[in-house]
């Protein structure tokens, strides 16, 4: 049954767990660059700052763009943990996407634009990948929807071990981390300055941001499912896979979009579709 | 009964008409009188025949089949006598071979037919002719508008409009003459009218090109005619007194005898539906003016492809004919897909999205459980509306602009809003949650993963979407760029043109709010009443997505709330000197123009490459299914 009462607390708490797990990432990361690094709650320290700020815009769609993208994000998580249709998440999870895209083509800046291609680049290599995981777990749970996938007592990682991995690999992608964070990156050292961020300033670049902490805690949710038969297991699944992409973001420098898309797609064609066509046939054809 | 016989006669009746006035002006009120009543025709039809199922007619007109052969054996000759004087030899000797079938069948096998009933109709056949009666006038209505210009802007270009409109009403009815017919002798006369009408209309410029990619049509359909008479063929010899030949009477008969024709029948369909190896007509058809394109991939000749499959769909499922079927629509679907990112010409990234998505189509009827067909009706429809109106506001853009490449679109939001925005809904209603197409993909994949061998489709369908997700939307992404170098332009587009653009445009949006409706009253029905079972789209997702659909359509109105003081400012230049209108100081002084174009992405996916791996593969897979098909009769 889906239960519109936790898509709601996602609503309303997941930008603070957002927040946080951008606080941690900050420190850790600065950790293992020696540095000290910034406070744990700097990420809403910088939020609040740009909502005070000026907004600049080149042209004043942009502000439907950014707003969108956060609505759509926020329907998306909410729909993942009111326990809906994964498949349905996963589309409303690409609409809000699209929008982040348009408004990066609406300003027409050089920046903003080759971002913009990139981040479709980025969304092209990840989404095969999502299905597919979304796919595994309808062949061992049955069910597309959250809510029966979450109380499932099945290991769904022990079936899917390659498409687990291949989720991984894209969340990756997902989480803007090195060596993938070519449309754009929270490091300073980012080669097209801020790709499709370029054109964003003060509250839309705020609503981006918080769009980004919601994104973080469907993207965790999404490691949660896998691990859904324990939570203990479940919840160190997650920690010990978000430190695993911290420590690929400090150590990998970042590659062409050329690679991307082709190590995205052949782990995703490799590891994903191999487990699930051993799992296919394991299960003996999975005949209606 | 009447009604069937109304929409058959009445456009070719019409069509004459139009052929005989000359007069622009007779033809305007022609044209649109006879598009109203066709119209309207279709929603009585729609509601007499709403909750009725099957129905089957006898015709009381026993010359019905003379008259049939006699036209059939003066098109034969029409297209004999262009063959030779163009020198398209191919084309003669198809013709030729599929002639002497036809005699054969008329002369000699069909002698002892007795077919009880010609026509018939389910809610299959209502499906398709509301797609064809409602999209398929609304596009003769834009073509006054659009012809019109077409002739100031290409004065040498013969003016032969009194031939367009008569072809075009000839295939509104050779279509509706297709949709209703249970003999299959005559869904395979009116089969012929649609291929030799999309001849005539790719060919209308009378160019060089236009001749050739007639022809390359023409030959390639009248493949596709050869198999459908093989099919016919076998089934006189079966039983020489044609009680076969009925569509109903075929699918009753039992999946061992109905699949070796309808192999043949696919085989055919896959020619019509453009579907790889055979896609490059399609792309070809493009030199056509854009009404003619709009009618091509939407309302008729290429879904008369998918319908004949998809009527067949029962037969095919479970066969390995049926799969290899469904693979060659698959690896359409991908491959299709995967070369319209590397186009920047619109018309041709349309045409490849239209080959992917009939692909889709023959993918969900040639695997043929009850879910799949399900999926490929409603493909259908959504197909059909989104497809139409977005080939008719390529039209009215590269009228106004004079460019049909994406690139020139820049900025065409600010240039020709309302054009711009219907376009972006119609993108949107190809690729978007929570909009037609999407829905389609989405429950394709659910209902392929219950099918056997699903899991390759399943894969095709996850790379294969997420692809049309990159194309779709950096198209979009270039109109909605706002441009400093253009400005508004004048709005000087004719009511016609943008009544019928609003119409389809209101239907795309309309038809994902409707569409439980229609699955539920006529979808369901029907394959229900053809498997004995049905698939539904589960309550929580429909209201979910109408809500989506809400959310999306208010959120443009946010636009409107009073803001405090977003300062407009030039976009970041890399600290380069630069003027507001985007000109820059780029090195050694000189003062530069910014300039922004898509990726296109030639290296992974060049049309020529993927191309020949898809011709390489749809022959394949097509050779394969031809030699089962072969050790099966043997």
């Amino acid at each position: 049954m889906m239960s519109p009462v936790y898509g709601l607390i996602y609503i309303l708490l997941a930008p603070i767990a957002g927040g946080l797990v951008a606080g941690i990432d900050r420190k850790i990361t600065a950790r293992m660059q020696g540095r000290v690094g910034p406070p744990l709650l700097q990420p809403f320290y910088d939020v609040g700052k740009l909502f005070e700020k000026e907004n600049l815009v080149v042209t004043r769609s942009q502000d439907l763009y950014a707003l969108c993208y956060l609505v759509f994000m926020l329907v998306a998580g909410a729909l993942f943990f009111a326990g809906g249709d994964l498949l349905l998440v996963i589309f409303a999870f690409t609409l809000s996407h699209i929008f982040l895209v348009l408004g990066a083509y609406a300003s027409s800046s050089p920046y903003s634009f080759i971002g913009a291609e990139r981040e479709l680049i980025q969304i092209i290599a990840y989404e095969p990948m999502i299905i597919l995981s979304a796919v595994g777990m309808y062949m061992v749970t049955a069910s597309f929807f959250v809510s029966d996938i979450v109380v499932s007592s099945i290991p769904i990682v022990l079936y899917l071990p390659g498409v687990f991995i291949g989720f991984l690999m894209v969340l990756t992608i997902k989480l803007r981390k090195s060596p993938f964070d070519l449309s754009t990156s929270h490091h300073a050292h980012q080669e097209i300055v801020k790709g499709v961020t370029t054109e964003f300033t003060g509250p839309n670049l705020g609503k981006i941001e918080i769009a980004h902490w919601y994104e973080y805690v469907f993207l965790l949710g999404f490691i949660f499912l896998f691990f859904a038969f324990s939570i203990p297991i479940a919840l160190l699944a997650i920690a010990v896979a978000y430190l695993l992409e911290i420590l690929i973001d400090n150590t990998f420098s970042r590659v062409k979009w050329q690679f991307t898309l082709k190590s995205a797609w052949i782990i995703a064609g490799m590891l994903g579709l191999i487990n699930l066509a051993v799992l296919y046939y394991l299960s003996g054809g999975l005949q209606p | 009964m009447i009604e069937l016989a109304f929409l058959i006669l009445f456009p070719a009746i019409v069509a004459f008409l139009l052929l005989a006035f000359k007069n622009g002006q007779v033809r305007n009120a022609v044209v649109k009188i006879a598009a109203g009543l066709i119209g309207l025709a279709t929603i009585i039809l729609l509601i007499t025949y709403f909750s009725s199922g099957l129905v089957l007619f006898t015709v009381p007109f026993d010359a019905a089949a003379e008259i049939m052969s006699v036209i059939s054996l003066l098109i034969a000759g029409f297209i004999l006598y262009l063959g030779i004087k163009q020198r398209k030899y191919l084309a003669v000797i198809l013709i030729i071979i599929q002639t002497l079938m036809f005699i054969g069948i008329e002369g000699w096998l069909a002698k002892d037919v007795q077919q009880v009933y010609n026509l018939f109709i389910d809610q299959f056949s209502l499906i398709m002719a509301a797609i064809v009666g409602i999209i398929g006038t609304l596009i003769c209505v834009y073509a006054l508008a659009y012809m019109e210009t077409y002739h100031t802007q290409h004065p040498e270009i013969q003016d032969r409009r009194n031939i367009f409109f008569f072809m075009v009403f000839v295939f509104l009815a050779a279509m509706f003459g297709l949709i209703f017919s249970n003999n299959l002798l005559w869904v395979y006369f009116f089969w012929e009218i649609t291929t030799l009408a999309s001849f005539i209309l790719i060919g209308y410029a009378k160019t060089s090109e236009s001749t050739n990619n007639a022809f390359l049509a023409l030959e390639m359909n009248l493949l596709g005619g050869i198999a459908f008479a093989g099919a016919i063929i076998y089934l006189l010899i079966a039983d020489p007194t044609g009680s076969l030949l009925g569509i109903e009477q075929l699918l009753s008969s039992g999946q061992a005898f109905a699949l070796v024709p309808a192999v043949l029948l696919s085989f055919a369909g896959i020619t019509k539906a453009a579907l790889m190896p055979f896609s490059s007509w399609l792309v070809g058809a493009m030199v056509a003016p854009t009404p003619v394109s709009a009618l091509l991939h939407s309302s008729t000749m290429v879904k008369a492809g998918v319908y004949i499959i998809v009527r067949f769909a029962p037969v095919l499922s479970g066969t390995t004919e049926g799969l290899i079927i469904g693979l060659v629509g698959g690896f359409t679907f991908l491959l299709g897909s995967a070369i319209a990112i590397s186009q920047s010409n619109a018309k041709k990234v349309l045409a490849y999205s239209t080959i992917a998505n009939l692909g889709l189509i023959v993918a969900c009827a040639g695997v043929g459980t009850y879910k799949l067909v399900w999926a490929a009706i409603l493909l259908i429809i959504f197909h059909a509306i989104a497809k139409s109106l977005l080939f008719l506001c390529v039209g009215t853009v590269e009228h106004q602009i004079g460019s049909r490449n994406i690139e020139d679109m820049s900025g065409l939001i600010v240039r020709m809003p309302k054009v711009a925005v219907m376009m972006l809904v119609g993108i949107a209603g190809m690729f978007l949650a929570p909009f037609g197409m999407l829905i389609s993909k989405w429950v394709a994949i659910e209902a392929f993963i219950e099918a056997q061998f699903g899991l390759i489709f399943v894969a095709i369908l996850a790379f294969g979407g997420s692809i049309t997700v990159f194309f779709w939307s950096k198209w979009m992404g270039k109109i909605i760029s706002v441009d400093p170098h253009v400005s508004r332009e004048e709005d000087s587009l004719k009511s016609e043109k943008k009544g019928v653009l609003y119409i389809l445009a209101g239907l795309t949006v309309l038809i994902c709010l409707i569409f439980p409706l229609i699955s539920s009253s006529l979808i369901e029905p029907f394959v229900l009443s053809v498997y004995g079972q049905t698939a539904r789209l589960s309550q929580d997702n429909i209201i979910i997505m109408a809500m989506m659909l809400f959310l999306l359509m208010i959120m443009p109105f946010s636009m409107l709330l009073p803001r405090n003081g977003a300062r407009k400012v030039p976009p970041y230049m890399g600290g380069r000197p630069a003027s507001s209108d985007m000109k820059f100081l780029g090195s050694m002084g000189v003062t530069r123009d910014v300039t922004l174009s898509n990726y296109y992405l030639n290296d992974l996916f060049g049309e020529n490459r993927l191309l020949m791996a898809g011709t390489a593969l749809g022959f394949g897979l097509i050779l394969l299914a031809m030699i089962v098909l072969v050790g099966m009769i043997l």
